[in-house]
């Protein structure tokens, strides 16, 4: 007879009898979450590629703190080339009284080059492409903004000087920011406006950009003919540079996310460990019946494979199902967050790496199992006792090992860091098997002074004490990942918000030209608040250190590398801010007026490798200035007072283009004073940090919603070793609640014993959930963002009560048939 | 296998079989020396006390497990000679068993217990010669039930069914009414009786149940691991 024929056959019995049912679900979960994660991570991938290549809305951009000079524009031209010019700048939006930071995009006739722009009629509306720019007084608003300040289609915008008619609802800019939310959303008008907005000063933080676009060659040729002769402030862009920078953080998050549901995987893998431990013990007595009835090893495996594989094909189905929904689910959540209006529809890709993954899966874990069926031997039909030799350990581990190292090889990609990963989850896995050891051995103590309900709960606890612990730590790291998406995310971002005091300053105001301070002083004063601090900012470029040039120099890390490149803040001041705090050398004396010194933060020094006594030179508006580093200081960013790496001593910058910046509190109350200081000086921009920092938790939270939704994933797959694990020990349980029965106790008593032991289980996973989130708490809180963190029973209480409904649920479910079994067909040994 | 029977040829042999394991005591020895021939067609009873060896015995002669001593020759061939696939091909031809415990497949109904060790065996007309001998252990009404669906009389009688489909030449029932009522056991019997004299399989029976043994043509008797008697019934 074919085996193919017989496997067939009781296959769909054996599906119904519900006992293979654990290892389908095991198999399921694993796909479900890796075909969650795939599909989500394949349409990211294609939403980046999809922008990536139009991410400049060029193929080339020349980008420049001040506007580039028309020779550019007319080089590209006789290049034969294509070009559009574009500035962009946060400025705050009003309609009516409501109000919102934007990015004010503003571009000319031909934007964008490459890709285009898509719009909407109405708020989340159907949205189309569109060719061309907005018309003179009109705007195309992104939806979000035009949300937050209440207005929509057809409504008037204030921009500095000017009011837009809203003409269109904007949904996609081919370069707008890539991967995640941009705080301001954006808004765009057409560059015959801009001269008359009043929002464009001296000094103004305006990125303005050169786009060309042409024939591939011409485009290469213009490339080579400006790179040498640009000025130091010109940066040029090609679509390749952006492309790779997408990629590269597409790249990161997919990684990620891998690895999260490699979690996931792990727990399942465990699970079909366990569950076809099962399997193949449930069969042992057909295969010896099989076999003396003359069926050969090869027979008896092929069955067996066979009947393992259809199970992999039907849990591969259902979990695809199931990852496809929770792909969906997470989808809506993240296209907020990357600022789409929809995300590219996936293949079938996820699928099939779902599929192998889960075959590897099922053959790494559960093929030991069923090899031993083999060699299961014919006289167990005579003798119950006769049981096939175990597999050996280094087979079960060495292949464990290479399916684990296969599934993980495509989230890593590389062997160095494998070996690091594999050998971390060895390590992880095995202190955290040890710790539930030994909770699983204090519970075992604890049984002699409780009644007999619990002592026999707790008895089973010990006895099984390495499949406990695998229980424990299973639920324990489900619960400890959840614990520390909710409670401790929203104490840390609390505990943060705390430290800021309540006359933290909880408004910017930035671009202040030097002869609005004393307007914007008046203002404040009439309306009966303090005068504000005004700072100084003068934007320069580092050009060399000890008369080296900084592009040559070499830099102790990256950071240092870009904080010299860049372009810098700087400002001046005869007094040090109360909010920074001396490490090193000496602030200069209040009327100080010899060669220019300057203070540096003291990361930014040790990042670029700078220490006191060193020279740095500043190019700043065709001038020259050179200082000497006098002190270092430390920053404390928090206080939301303006501060500044780099600040000179007084007089050194005196004449170069400033304008001011300032921190204050304004009460919810006096608010509406902005819309005049808004109104009577529009290229002042007034950042309010209350609505970012609202904003960033907003994100923060949908991104760990997301992050939750798969982790769900990793609390399912522990349920599944808890059902493995009980199903494992299913006919031992029956036999004994039938002798407790048989001995004269109550239904409800054994049913107790068995909520004792899963309770015991819960409370274990929940404590050592607690403390785990507590440890990494303390770790995140302290060494990551340098908060005091104290000691939360909530936590305690929240992870050990977790534990003990999960587990407890769990538990009544899966051993619920054992306790009902009835005691005479039990103890009378009734089977096939 | 019918010129076997008429001319009374030997159809299973043991030679000075012996059986010994380990235990954590030391060596254990289970059986030792035992020697006989049975021809074709025969039906032997196997007795003797709990521990005696009887179902060591009866794993040797069906080539279930192997003997430390001696050996075995099942329809001319020499079992110890045999790799594990070869004795379960030899059982596949030759054997049929009926278990104390039954030992259904549950995932199969009736019927397909009964036409698995004919397709096994590589039948083609495993279904047909399946029905015929559900419908002569009576189970007809009842051939698509499930193992769980049956009382132990009937799927006693699936057993059976089982055993006599592939016309073994030698059936080898292990204690058959162990775990069935008297009543139930003597009809279960009965049949067992009558399709073996319908057929030319020879009958091996290990029971406690001297009243069954009286039954059979021969009846050996083991104790603590030996052959103590091997005597024919008279009548």
């Amino acid at each position: 007879m074919k085996a193919l024929q017989f496997a067939l056959r009781s296959f769909g019995r054996e599906l119904r009898s519900g006992e293979v049912l654990v290892l389908l679900a095991a198999v399921a979960l694993a796909v479900a979450a890796l075909t969650a994660v795939g599909f989500l991570t394949d349409r990211i991938g294609k939403a980046v590629s999809r922008q990536a290549n139009e991410v400049l809305a060029a193929d080339l951009r020349l980008r420049s703190q001040e506007r580039v000079p028309q020779e550019w524009s007319d080089l590209a031209h006789s290049y034969n080339l294509e070009t559009a010019e574009t500035m962009s700048f946060p400025s705050v939006v009003f309609a009516g009284d409501e109000n919102a930071l934007a990015t004010i995009k503003v571009v000319s006739e031909t934007y964008p080059l490459r890709g285009s722009v898509r719009v909407s009629d109405t708020l989340f509306g159907e949205q189309r492409v569109v060719d061309g720019i907005p018309a003179s007084g009109e705007v195309w608003a992104d939806g979000a903004l035009l949300a937050r300040v209440g207005a929509d289609v057809g409504d008037i915008l204030a921009v500095g000087e000017l009011d837009l008619l809203v003409t269109a609802v904007l949904t996609y800019r081919p370069d707008q920011s890539i991967g995640f939310a941009s705080l301001a959303p954006s808004l765009i008008i057409n560059i015959d406006d801009i001269s008359s907005s009043g929002l464009i000063g001296e000094g103004s933080r305006v990125a303005y950009a050169l786009l060309v676009a042409g024939d591939e060659s011409a485009v290469n040729d213009f490339n080579d003919a400006i790179q040498d002769q640009l000025p130091e402030s010109v940066r040029v862009r090609s679509q390749e540079d952006s492309s790779e920078r997408a990629y590269n953080a597409a790249d990161r998050a997919q990684r990620f996310l891998s690895l999260t549901a490699v979690i996931s995987l792990l727990l399942s893998a465990v699970a079909v460990a366990m569950s076809a431990r099962r399997f193949a013990h449930r069969r042992m007595d057909t295969v010896a019946l099989m076999k003396s009835l003359g069926a050969t090893q090869g027979f008896v495996i092929s069955v067996a494979l066979i009947q393992l594989v259809m199970l992999g094909a039907l849990g591969i189905v259902a979990g695809s199902v199931v990852g496809f929904a929770a792909q969906e689910m997470l989808s809506r959540i993240l296209i907020d967050l990357m600022q789409q209006a929809d995300l590219p529809g996936t293949g079938v890709r996820p699928i099939i790496l779902a599929s192998t993954s889960a075959m590897v899966l099922l053959l790494g874990f559960a093929l030991p199992s069923l090899i031993q069926l083999r060699n299961t031997p014919p006289l167990r039909v005579l003798r119950h006792d006769a049981m096939p030799p175990a597999p050996s350990r280094i087979f079960v581990t060495g292949l464990a090992l290479a399916s684990v190292a296969a599934l993980l090889y495509r989230s890593v990609g590389d062997v160095r860091m494998l070996v690091i990963l594999i050998g971390g989850i060895i390590v992880i896995a095995g202190l955290l098997y040890l710790v539930g050891r030994v909770m699983v051995a204090l519970i075992g103590r604890a049984r002699s002074g409780v009644g007999v309900a619990w002592r026999y709960g707790l008895a089973n606890v010990s006895r099984r004490g390495r499949d406990s612990a695998v229980q424990v730590v299973a639920f324990g790291l489900g619960i400890t990942v959840l614990l520390l998406l909710t409670l401790v995310r929203t104490d840390l971002l609390e505990g943060w918000r705390q430290t800021l005091g309540d006359d933290a300053p909880n408004h910017f105001l930035i671009n202040i030209q030097p002869h609005e301070t004393e307007s914007v002083a008046t203002l404040f004063e009439k309306n009966g608040l303090a005068i504000p601090v005004f700072t100084p900012l003068v934007r320069a470029r580092m050009t060399t250190i000890n008369d080296e040039s900084v592009k040559d120099r070499e830099y102790p890390n990256e950071d240092g590398k870009w904080l010299a490149n860049r372009e810098a803040n700087l400002s001046w001041a005869a007094e040090m801010s109360a909010s920074n705090e001396l490490i090193e050398g000496e602030w200069w004396p209040k009327d100080y007026s010899g060669p220019p010194l300057v203070s540096m933060e003291q990361e930014a020094a040790a990042n670029t490798g700078l220490s006191i006594g060193d020279r740095l030179k500043f190019f700043v508006a065709g001038r020259e200035v050179e200082a000497e580093i006098a002190s270092t200081r430390k920053i404390n960013w928090d206080s939301f007072q303006p501060n500044f790496f780099i600040v000179f001593s007084p007089g050194a910058l005196d004449g170069m283009p400033t304008t001011y910046i300032s921190s204050m509190r304004i009460a919810d109350e006096s608010k509406a004073m902005l819309i005049d200081l808004v109104r009577a000086h529009p290229s002042i921009s007034v950042i309010d940090l209350g609505a970012i920092l609202e904003q960033v938790r907003g994100i923060i939270d949908k991104a760990s919603l997301a992050v939750q939704a798969v982790f769900m994933f990793t609390l399912a797959a522990g349920i599944a070793v808890l059902f493995a694990a009980v199903q494992s020990t299913i006919d031992e349980r029956r036999f004994e609640s039938a002798m407790l029965r048989a001995l004269g106790a109550k239904r409800r008593t054994v049913f107790a014993g068995v909520m004792a032991e899963f309770a015991a289980l819960g409370t274990a996973a929940g404590v050592l959930a607690s403390a785990g989130a507590s440890v990494l708490a303390y770790l995140v809180a302290t060494q990551l963002f340098e908060l005091p963190y104290e000691f939360s029973p909530v936590l305690w209480l929240a992870g050990v009560s977790a534990g003990i409904i999960v587990v407890c649920l769990s538990g009544y479910f899966a051993a619920r048939g054992a306790v009902n079994a009835h005691p005479a067909d039990v103890l009378r040994g009734i089977n096939a | 296998m019918s010129d076997q029977s008429a001319n009374r040829v030997n159809v299973l042999e043991a030679h000075e079989l012996g059986k010994e394991v380990s235990s954590p005591e030391g060596p254990l020895t289970i059986l030792s020396g035992v020697s006989f021939t049975i021809s074709a067609g025969e039906s032997v009873a196997v007795v003797g006390p709990s521990g005696a060896g009887k179902s060591t015995l009866l794993a040797l002669l069906a080539g279930l497990d192997l003997p430390t001593d001696g050996h075995v020759v099942l329809n001319d061939a020499n079992l110890s000679l045999l790799d594990e696939d070869g004795r379960a091909q030899l059982r596949a031809e030759s054997v049929g068993f009926v278990f104390q415990s039954f030992h259904l497949v549950p995932s199969l109904n009736a019927l397909e217990n009964v036409m698995l060790p004919l397709e096994l065996a590589g039948r083609t007309d495993a279904r047909k010669a399946a029905q015929e001998i559900i419908e002569k252990v009576g189970l007809q009404e009842r051939w698509s039930h499930y193992p769980a669906q049956l009382s132990g009389g009937e799927k006693q009688r699936v057993a059976i069914a089982r055993a006599f489909a592939s016309e073994p030449a030698v059936l080898f029932a292990d204690e058959p009414t162990g775990n069935l009522d008297s009543r139930t056991g003597a009809n279960i019997m009965e049949l067992m009786f009558e399709l073996n004299r319908n057929s030319s399989t020879t009958l091996i029976l290990v029971t406690h149940d001297q009243g069954l043994a009286q039954r059979c043509d021969r009846i050996l008797s083991l104790d603590v691991g030996k052959l103590v008697s091997d005597e024919r019934v008279a009548g």
